[in-house]
């Protein structure tokens, strides 16, 4: 590592912040592209599953309510794609690389949403999960990244209430509708415990390094269990886990997440890739003439 | 082309940068900018502004030092304790002598 790399590490690592402008290692600046890049394509595909219910929701307001997260995480991908194509990879070559399998998006959006009780748990559980990675992203030590994380979680919170308020009407509902909410619960357990990522230690960690990310994986997904868990038990329902309990020293023990079914999925395996891929580049290709006769017509 | 957004969030306050949109022109991107930073009026007014117009200014050097100009260049503390001495001391002479 040369002198200019070795002050730039330690300017992070101190809690400096970098701007857009600024002098950076070819590194760090791939290192961010690769990870902020994988965050604007979640948020983008991340509304195929909710999108599929909008006009299956039982009522007008869960229709429009649903429709306004589903517009605010599409705005969240075009806030990444900016940050991403302000560092170098323009937003086109993001969606193409997309779409063609070669960059990845996360996992819990590669599986389908078979319920309006799978809706619930989306936006109630894995939204909770979501907005625990990116309220830590608030110190990532890229400054425009970091900024547009406030807007983005403030928006987070109203999909977690919603989907809050979509599980207790329906746990207030019938034995039918509470059952839909439990079986959604099983089916989402798996995916939720890989969704942060193995335990890899922070020191080990290479975004840690950059303090692109400042959270370990096990500390992320130990503070979800810690703020869910007990919302879920309360509720009456169960977590498809014998081994999940909270030790006295206030750890979560549980079994053994399945990181073979994540490597898979995320590779582009999941039961959902290819028709969602599909889905998108279907769009992309449709659209594109509106795209050109915007930008003609501008130029 | 990239446009600028600033973001006033009450009336009365500062217009702060809140982020940057991608639209062909600027009347795209008023409809950007206001769907993405006023659908929940949670903004007063924003300023939209082409991004090539932005002129970003670095470096402020100060060779010569001007402390004169800047409330840190001031330290009374001494000078106050001096002036408050001799004050005191002028008085208690002046207390003596209409003594005698
Ligand atoms: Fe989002
Ligand atoms: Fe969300």
């Amino acid at each position: 590592m040369d002198a200019r790399t070795q002050e730039f590490v330690e300017y992070v690592q101190g809690g400096g912040q970098v701007e857009t402008g600024d002098w950076m290692p070819d590194e760090y600046r791939a290192k961010l592209i690769k990870f902020i890049e994988m965050h604007g394509n979640s948020e983008l595909m991340g509304v195929l599953p909710e999108r599929e219910w909008i006009l299956r929701a039982p009522t007008l307001q869960r229709k429009l309510a649903l429709t306004a997260k589903v517009q605010d995480e599409v705005g969240h991908s075009q806030l990444i794609y900016r940050v991403v194509e302000d560092l170098g990879k323009p937003r086109s070559q993001c969606l193409q690389d997309l779409v063609d399998g070669r960059s990845k998006f996360h996992n819990v959006f590669h599986y389908p949403t078979k319920t309006w009780g799978d809706v619930g748990v989306i936006a109630w559980l894995v939204d909770a999960a979501a907005i625990i990675s990116q309220k830590a992203l608030l110190k990532c030590s890229y400054a425009p990244y970091a900024r547009i994380m406030k807007k983005i979680c403030w928006e987070e919170s109203f999909h977690i209430l919603h989907g809050r308020d979509v599980i207790l009407t329906l746990m207030n509902g019938k034995d039918e509708q509470r059952a839909l909410v439990q079986e959604a619960v099983d089916r989402w357990w798996g995916p939720l415990m890989t969704f942060h990522g193995t335990a890899i230690p922070a020191d080990e960690d290479p975004m840690v390094f950059w303090r692109i990310k400042s959270q370990g994986n096990e500390e992320a997904r130990q503070q979800f269990l810690d703020g869910y868990v007990p919302q879920i038990w309360e509720l009456g329902l169960t977590v498809p886990d014998q081994e999940l309990r909270k030790n006295d020293d206030g750890v979560w023990e549980y079994s053994e997440p399945d990181w073979d079914e994540l490597k898979r999925v995320v590779t582009g395996h999941g039961p959902m890739t290819a028709e969602r891929l599909e889905f998108r580049r279907r769009f992309l290709e449709q659209e594109a003439w509106v795209r050109e006769v915007v930008l003609t017509e501008a130029a | 082309m990239i446009f600028e957004v600033f973001r006033q969030e009450r009336r009365g306050q500062a217009f702060a940068h809140a982020g940057s949109i991608d639209a062909p022109d600027l009347e795209f991107a008023e409809a950007w900018a206001r769907e993405q930073y006023g659908r929940r009026q949670e903004s007063e007014a924003l300023w939209v502004v082409p991004r090539e117009a932005v002129r970003e200014v670095h470096d402020f050097p100060d060779e010569l030092s001007k402390t004169y100009h800047r409330v840190d260049g001031y330290s009374l503390k001494a000078k106050l304790k001096e002036a408050r001495e001799r004050a005191q001391t002028a008085e208690s002479a002046g207390a003596l002598s209409a003594d005698g």
